[in-house]
């Protein structure tokens, strides 16, 4: 069998699912009787090339990087984060409830950090059920992160119902930040500064990881967790530490949308990028680098298809098909690449 | 290989007399019995091959694995498959086994060739296999276990397999329980009922990959018994063994792997005609080579010469470790382990302290419990007349205390990481290889290079996953690891298992050199011959109690086999 150097091997198991999804992607267009290359073709301009379309993208990214930063602290320490969407929204609602509230009597900068600390503080507080369970009792932390997410999705709404509840609208959500409250923009962009911070904690992440006692032994923990008692590493506080800064992170995410793009939350409001982001994170390998790059293709894809599902006609889901097509691939990769023979 | 000449022999020469009934007279240098000519009658010629190997060749990536092999298997006979590590053994049976395909060559099975693509195929042309790690499901009655395998539709008929289970156990004169639970029996009983799956459908060849390896002395008795009954229904025999006492007990022929290739066979009627020390000497020769420089050493071995040459213990200064009556009844996961009860001991610098006893008799917990790893329920562990009873894993390091594991793998290294990220496991965040938390790859990198070299690691970059090393090679980097210059007591669980003949010699030689630098050091083995070879004194253990402690001196041997008993305990 021939052999690839690693970062070679690397780009290529990274690369290959996403083209074949691509291709088999297109097959399926053909069938609905559009043409592939000019779907592809229209996606690529309106979510790359048009400035329009590449600041909407880019601004897309910045919730999208935050979640892939706490997962891949979460993955890295070997635990299932599944809860992402839960402690998304929750810190999406307590930022958009506390910011309107300080926006009377506060400046502005301490207004935009206390609400983005508050996202972070709730949460990490949605994570630490889960995380106490983990390190404690040793309950498998996919359900009870699953569970939370639910109830965290549930006291949102009930949030958003009955205690933010915006008096001077229909529909019910939280009272809205003006425009000239929000993060600030990037230069004449329509970016906001949210991605910067979603830059910073995505590179972060990465060095801390890579860099770092504290990054290596969760490392430790999360590949051989009795490696990481034989070594004396104090396990159940690295469950927590890990856990709490994988949801602070997601939790970021969600008050750095609100404060930087809506301003406010609709009740029954959740995007759901936990779905996007778990695979996007594994298909870059936990690589802080990769995932900028991965989360930048998917943004376009988001951007450019929505686009597209206006004009062509090919519908939105579409780009979820694409998504779930390079799991599969991704999945099949990593099967013939272990099935290569090794020494017995 | 080939280890195991001193106290195992003894055991086993006994052993082999009373199973085969060896007619001849054993001396002690020539310790292990011979096959038994008179039960072998000279029919050999005529016995029919069950199975054949022809020219077979196995290739992986970078190495030849298995080079033009051919071997015949025949009817109630037992064919010994001695080597190294390395030398091919296992990707035989796994060629057997329908676990990997030849790349060159045939497979024979009752003169026709066949394809064995799978287990199931393997075991439908009547193969059976018993592997070194056990197989079974413990939660599960014995019965349920050998129920398991059949297709999935077909419901489970307990009748028919119980009669079955009995017309095996009465042939191979076992009595197990058929609704006990597998967890529940002896690792001895456990590896009867592997036999009794490999031979459910009447398979007429069984190999078993070093079978005694986890066997008391009792249990490679009632092994051979049960072999030797095979034997004469005219099942043919594969052992795969590193130890020659057994080769020469069990075996009617002897082939030699090396490096892959079939360094020679010792035909039933040579291997008869051969003294003992022929007998070894010859498949010494067979599996070092002629001029290799291990053969020797290892006749030194069986001359009785130590590494440890005897420490100057000056036990008039108080201990460097001291356990007080230290239990870990009702510590954290524990699952069905063997708790200490009251164990005492203390060890002095430059000594070895020897661990012997059947496996899981309480010694991992021995070992937890000196490192940090696991709290003492009850009891004091003192460090040069500290108390350190409460300290865990980072305190006990500071204090010198370090722990070669025995599961190298599944706890003393993370396979996925490199070398010399390994080599540092311990240390994480400890200057001068962290500043202030912040990693410096390059040092760590830099000492594990010059580890490397003084440890002679065989590695390809201090940047491979150690998963990818030798077994040898990994406890290399475990006892660069653990002796290291900060070390004062060193407490070392089987750090010779499923090593080869050099590097289980390395591995005593360093703790010879680890002692006369000064560290104190506990040695748990279950061979024997290597606790005599190194230790001062040795302690055994039994039921989780230190049955007691004896020098190593003259009769240390039989009084070390009354206390595995339990005899001394009661």
């Amino acid at each position: 069998m021939m052999t690839l150097p690693a970062p070679l091997a690397m780009a290529v198991r990274v690369v290959a699912p996403i083209a074949l999804a691509l291709a088999v992607g297109g097959f399926a267009l053909e069938l609905l009787g559009k043409n592939p290359i000019a779907y592809y073709g229209f996606v690529l301009e309106r979510g790359l090339l048009r400035p329009g379309g590449l600041q909407e993208t880019v601004t897309r990214m910045a919730p999208l990087l935050l979640i892939a930063a706490g997962l891949i602290v979460a993955f890295r320490a070997g635990m299932w984060n599944l809860g992402s969407d839960g402690q998304f929204l929750l810190a999406a609602v307590t930022a958009a409830g506390l910011a309107p509230a300080l926006a009377d009597t506060l400046p502005r900068a301490l207004v935009l950090v206390a609400s983005l600390l508050a996202g972070a503080l709730v949460g990490a507080l949605w994570s630490l059920t889960p995380a106490i369970l983990k390190a404690r009792f040793g309950l498998n932390e996919i359900i009870t992160t699953l569970m939370m997410s639910f109830l965290g999705v549930s006291l949102s709404n009930v949030l958003i119902k009955l205690l933010l509840r915006d008096p001077g609208t229909t529909v019910p959500q939280t009272r809205s930040l003006p425009v000239e409250e929000r993060l600030p923009r990037l230069f004449d962009t329509t970016v906001h500064s949210g991605l910067l911070i979603a830059l910073a904690a995505v590179i972060g992440v990465h060095l801390l990881m890579t860099r770092t006692a504290f990054g290596l032994r969760v490392q430790v923990l999360g590949t051989n967790r009795a490696a990481a008692v034989h070594a004396g590493l104090e396990v159940e506080r690295l469950i927590l530490a890990a856990f709490t800064l994988s949801a602070a992170l997601i939790g970021l995410g969600g008050a750095v949308e609100v404060l930087g793009v809506w301003g406010t939350v609709r009740a029954d409001w959740n995007p759901a990028y936990g779905a996007l982001v778990v695979p996007l994170v594994f298909l870059a390998r936990l690589n802080g680098y990769a995932v900028i790059a991965l989360t930048l293709f998917f943004a376009a894809l988001m951007t450019g298809g929505e686009s597209a599902a206006r004009r062509m006609g090919v519908p939105q889901n579409y780009v979820l098909v694409l998504v779930a097509l390079v799991l599969m691939f991704l999945a099949l990769i990593e099967y013939l690449d272990r099935r290569r023979p090794r020494i017995a | 290989m080939g280890r195991g000449q001193g106290a195992r022999a003894h055991e086993l020469g006994h052993g082999a007399r009373e199973v085969v009934a060896a007619d001849r007279d054993v001396t002690d240098s020539d310790a292990a019995a011979g096959p038994d000519a008179a039960a072998t009658p000279d029919a050999a010629a005529a016995r029919q091959a069950v199975a054949s190997l022809r020219e077979v060749t196995k290739r992986f990536p970078g190495i030849v694995a298995l080079e033009r092999v051919s071997l015949e298997f025949r009817a109630g006979e037992t064919h010994i498959l001695l080597g190294e590590n390395g030398a091919g053994k296992s990707t035989l049976v796994n060629l057997l086994a329908g676990m990997l395909r030849p790349d060159e060559g045939e497979i024979l099975v009752q003169g026709r060739a066949v394809r064995i693509t799978s287990p199931r195929r393997s075991h439908e042309l009547g193969i059976g296999v018993v592997y070194q790690q056990l197989l079974l499901v413990p939660s599960l009655t014995v019965l349920e276990n050998l129920m398991l395998g059949g297709p999935w539709w077909r419901p489970l008929r307990r009748a028919a397999a119980l009669a079955r289970f009995e017309d095996l156990s009465r042939m191979l004169g076992t009595r197990i329980d058929p609704d006990a639970r597998v967890g529940a029996l002896s690792l001895g009983e456990q590896q009867h009922v592997e036999i009794i799956r490999a031979l459910w459908r009447d398979e007429t060849l069984l190999l078993l990959d070093e079978p005694t390896s986890m066997l008391t002395p009792q249990g490679v008795l009632d092994l051979g018994r049960m072999l030797q009954g095979l034997k004469a229904r005219g099942t043919a025999l594969v052992l795969i063994t590193h130890k020659l006492p057994e080769a020469f007990a069990f075996g009617d022929r002897i082939s030699v792997l090396r490096q892959g290739r079939l360094a020679g066979a010792l035909e039933p009627e040579r291997l008869r005609a051969m003294s003992g020390a022929e007998r070894t000497d010859t498949v010494l020769a067979l599996m070092f080579g002629a001029d290799a420089e291990p053969a020797p050493a290892e006749r030194e071995r069986l001359a009785g010469r130590t590494v440890h040459h005897g420490a100057r213990v000056a036990r008039t200064e108080p201990p460097l470790l001291a356990l007080r009556e230290v239990s870990t009844r009702g510590s954290r996961g524990s699952r069905g382990e063997t708790p200490l009860e009251g164990v005492s001991l203390e060890l002095w610098p430059g000594e070895v302290l020897g661990i012997a006893g059947v496996d899981g008799n309480g010694q991992k917990h021995l070992a937890e419990v000196i490192a940090g790893q696991r709290a003492a329920s009850a009891g004091r562990i003192e460090i040069a007349g500290a108390d350190v009873t409460r300290g865990r894993v980072p305190e006990r390091r500071r204090a010198g205390v370090r722990y070669v594991t025995d599961e190298r793998l599944g706890e003393g290294t993370v396979g996925p990481f490199s070398v010399a990220t390994n080599l540092v496991l311990k240390e994480i965040g400890a200057a001068p290889l962290w500043r202030h938390g912040i990693t410096d790859w390059d040092r760590i990198e830099r000492h594990a290079r010059e580890v490397i070299a003084q440890y002679d690691i065989r590695t390809p970059s201090e940047r491979t996953p150690i998963a990818k090393l030798s077994g040898g090679n990994i406890q290399k980097v475990l006892l660069a690891r653990e002796l290291d210059p900060g070390a004062r007591v060193a407490i070392l669980n089987k750090p010779t298992h499923g090593l080869d003949f050099r590097n289980a010699q390395l591995a005593l030689e360093r703790i010879g050199a680890a002692a006369a630098r000064g560290l104190a050091l506990i040695v748990i083995s279950t061979e024997l011959d290597e606790l005599l070879e190194v230790s001062d004194r040795i302690g055994v253990m039994y039921r989780g109690r230190l049955a007691g402690i004896v020098e190593n001196a003259a009769q240390a041997e039989r009084r070390i086999g009354v206390l595995m008993t339990g005899a001394a305990a009661a």
